[in-house]
């Protein structure tokens, strides 16, 4: 926000000093939704600025953002969500989180790349025709020059360039630890500083070539991972943002005023219409309705609230227009006690040390011994210091970890582009290795296996003209089951004609009154000639004058690929589990229809947790797939977790990736990616340790200048970057798991 | 070897216009939106006036 509102005044300034006393301006970014083409954006750049106010509007379609700059005092940000809203866009003001930083550090890493690619353009330039004259009749001065000018080039520009490894070296020395970046940073220090030495003397043994060169490949590789990392937490924030919705403020005097939903404070009157998700934790002060709480407790069934109960953030008002006050969020026993888990699940999963990282802890140690080893050797033969150390320095650039450093962000940059095609986008930068290990995936039941939306399950025993009455008063209605009943008279192809007069009463029904007498659409206990006792979950029933009662019974529809996805897990092998907080029956309804033997119902957020804590004490490794905010503890201690872009924001904070779209396959398409780029991220590095294997015994043996170690160096990591680019189009299967428990 | 003289100057110089023009192009975020851009160019609006 800082670097916005300098912006604004960066702009303010053009308008001359007469302007610049008045007019302010201030910057928002906004996240957009469904922006896809040139055509969007030229649209909502244009529908930004015919808003009073605007003076500038930008749209960055990678990032699905647009940037608006405003005067403050005749606009503000929620007229500019409004009008985006209007012209079919739904925005949302960015959260801005550490987005700014990782950007910032992305285009710093960028940058020095530039510099030493250019670098290492001129120096390779100059060493070329060093080692063509060596050939021919090149001249001492003329190699001496030559080396001169290389010297100028590269040490500025490996000063300037290496210093994310460097600095990162450092580090890790004060905290007494080696990393990947200690040996790099040896390497490369040692060879330019040598390189320099030799330069001074004149003799030929220069090698700035290869510590650019090295600088160069390495940024690359640092560059890409964090690229990975930005576009992800972009991803995630813009997630997050259309998640925050603004809220009608009541004020004292009664009149109302829109809010972005962050600026809620206790106390304040919240406004929520039909339909809408309510804003804040809170109490009803002001009318009767029904809200649905799937994304919370997992409960498919809507609940009546009354004046004076209590609401949760996220939850939908269904059939009445009621006034909230917000209460502080920790008020609420709910919230408190999964945010009280969340805290402990991941303190529970701790720090998880990636792939090359657990590699340089065996690599850096050995790439110490065997440099200083190939120095001592060659000092107590008796070859002199610094030919000991030009060996030595060509142990340590021939070891150079670039299939660290360069192939497992390559294989990374891949693997998420990939799922991101595929409608899964990547938050936890660690999540494809996590996600990897998977032998076990535990599902949740409603918005995951399901799709959270009721539909009508005994639509053949209706006949069309009490489906067609039921549904002119159901279309009053957005209670769930009122929306099950029009998509049933809808995919019957009948005409639905509204009722006139309906009146919706909160936890019982619909009524009409019309010519032959009122009609009622509603729970049993509301309907007459129906005993409560026929009632049960689940149902509805529709009751006319002078006519027998018809009952309407719903399931929450599992979504079309459900079955699919769990036959084809359990063949690879995987367990698979179905955990859910709703009730017992429901839940054994979906274990059945999907093909998931073991299940368990009506189980509490620690519930999950503690069968969580079974499976990881069993030696399993838990993919957690859930959405409800019920879900998000299980999400933050699985070793794993993916959540349904519909799912409650607490919960897709936690997961470590979202997917989107009506189908499970997205799950089925993360494992075997992730699994795919483990196996070749092991690929990669078996291509650097047989290259390795073959390259560091003859540099020992002092067969390999620094300069032909680079070069080789270079192809390896080419070779390498290559295999990951394969990742792209390869056909994947799932492969079995069963043998890794 | 004269020609030494002025052509390495002269490489130097031509990649250094290089590095400075990339180095332009990221401080005024050009590579910020790189799917946008393609777009922008073929879009029919009047988008390259000067700034008011």
């Amino acid at each position: 926000m800082d670097r916005a509102l300098k912006l604004g005044v960066a702009d303010g300034a053009f308008d001359g000093p007469a302007a610049r006393a008045e007019v302010r301006s201030e910057t928002v970014s906004l996240v957009v939704e469904n922006m896809h083409c040139g055509a969007c954006m030229t649209s909502i750049e244009r529908c930004l600025k015919s808003v009073p106010g605007v003076s500038e509007a930008r749209v960055n379609l990678s990032a699905r953002r647009a940037s608006a700059t405003f005067d403050p005092a005749r606009v503000d940000v929620q007229v500019l969500i409004d009008a985006l809203g209007r012209a079919g866009f739904r925005a949302a003001e960015a959260v801005e989180a550490r987005g700014d930083q990782d950007v910032a550090r992305a285009d710093d890493l960028l940058r020095r790349l530039g510099v030493a690619g250019f670098a290492a353009a001129n120096v390779m330039l100059l060493s070329v025709s060093v080692w063509a004259g060596q050939a021919s009749d090149m001249d001492k001065a003329a190699a001496a020059l030559f080396h001169w000018l290389s010297a100028l080039i590269a040490m500025p520009a490996i000063a300037y360039s290496a210093q994310p490894f460097f600095r990162s070296a450092i580090d890790a020395l004060k905290g007494r630890r080696l990393n990947m970046d200690v040996p790099i940073s040896l390497g490369i220090s040692l060879a330019t500083i040598m390189s320099f030495y030799q330069t001074l003397r004149g003799t030929s043994h220069v090698y700035f070539d290869a510590a650019i060169m090295l600088t160069f490949f390495l940024l690359i590789g640092r560059y890409l991972d964090q690229h990975v990392r930005v576009r992800a937490r972009g991803a995630a924030e813009n997630l997050l943002g259309l998640k925050s919705l603004g809220a009608l403020v009541l004020d004292e005097d009664g009149t109302a005023r829109r809010v972005s939903a962050r600026a809620l404070a206790p106390g304040m009157k919240v406004q929520v219409a039909v339909g809408e998700r309510i804003p804040v934790d809170g109490r009803i002060v002001d009318g009767v309705t029904d809200v649905d709480a799937s994304l919370i407790t997992g409960e498919t069934l809507p609940q009546a609230v009354g004046k004076g109960g209590t609401v949760h953030a996220g939850t939908v008002n269904l059939t009445r227009p009621v006034v909230v006050e917000a209460t502080a969020t920790d008020d609420s026993t709910l919230l408190a006690e999964i945010a009280r888990l969340m805290q402990a699940a991941e303190q529970g999963r701790g720090q998880y040390v990636r792939l090359a990282d657990r590699a340089a802890r065996q690599y850096a140690p050995a790439v110490h011994v065997l440099g200083a080893a190939t120095f001592i050797g060659w000092m107590v033969f008796g070859a002199g210091w610094e030919l000991s150390l030009t060996h030595a320095i060509a142990v340590l650039i021939i070891t150079c970890p670039c299939a660290l450093a360069l192939a497992v962000p390559a294989v990374q940059v891949t693997a998420t582009s990939r799922l991101f095609g595929k409608g899964v986008i990547l938050k936890a930068a660690d999540g494809l290795e996590r996600l990897a290990e998977v032998d076990t995936v535990v599902f949740d039941k409603t918005g995951t296996l399901t799709r959270g939306a009721p539909v009508l399950s005994n639509a053949s025993a209706i006949d069309d003209a009490t489906l067609a009455e039921a549904a002119s008063l159901a279309i009053a209605s957005r209670h769930p089951y009122s929306k099950a009943v029009l998509m049933a008279a809808d995919a019957r192809g009948i005409d639905v004609r509204p009722a006139e007069g309906v009146t919706e009463v909160p936890g019982s029904g619909l009524s009409a009154m019309g010519p032959s007498g009122e009609r009622r659409l509603g729970s049993a206990a509301w309907i007459d000639g129906v005993s409560a006792a026929h009632g049960g979950a689940g149902s509805l029933w529709y009751g006319a004058a002078g006519r027998a009662p018809v009952a309407f019974h719903f399931d929450d529809a599992v979504r079309a690929d459900a079955p699919d996805v769990v036959a084809n897990l359990r063949r690879a092998g995987y367990g698979v589990y179905l955990i859910s907080g709703d009730r017992e029956e429901a839940v054994q309804r979906v274990a059945h229809e999907v093909g998931i033997e073991t299940w368990q119902g009506a189980v509490r957020p620690d519930g999950k947790i503690a069968v969580l804590d079974a499976l990881k004490a069993s030696g399993r490794k838990v993919l957690m797939v859930g959405d409800g905010l019920n879900d998000a503890p299980a999400l933050a201690a699985a070793h794993a977790s993916l959540s349904p872009s519909s799912a409650a924001d607490i919960s897709q904070t936690a997961a470590d990736a979202v997917f989107q779209g009506e189908e499970l396959g997205p799950v089925l398409e993360a494992i075997k990616v992730a699994r795919a780029s483990q196996g070749m991220a092991i690929e990669n590095f078996a291509i650097a340790l047989a290259y390795n294997a073959v390259s560091v015994p003859m540099a020992m043996a002092g067969h390999v200048t620094p300069l032909i170690a680079a070069l080789a160096m270079s192809l390896s990591s080419i070779a390498v970057t290559l295999n990951a680019l394969r990742l792209k189009t390869a056909r994947l299967r799932l492969s079995f798991v069963g043998g890794r428990r | 070897m004269t020609a030494l003289a002025w052509l390495i100057p002269c490489a130097l110089a031509l990649g250094a216009v290089g590095l400075v023009a990339f180095i332009w192009a990221l401080n005024s975020g050009q590579f910020q939106d790189l799917e946008g851009s393609g777009w922008r160019a073929i879009s029919d609006d009047e988008d390259d006036k000067p700034r008011p």
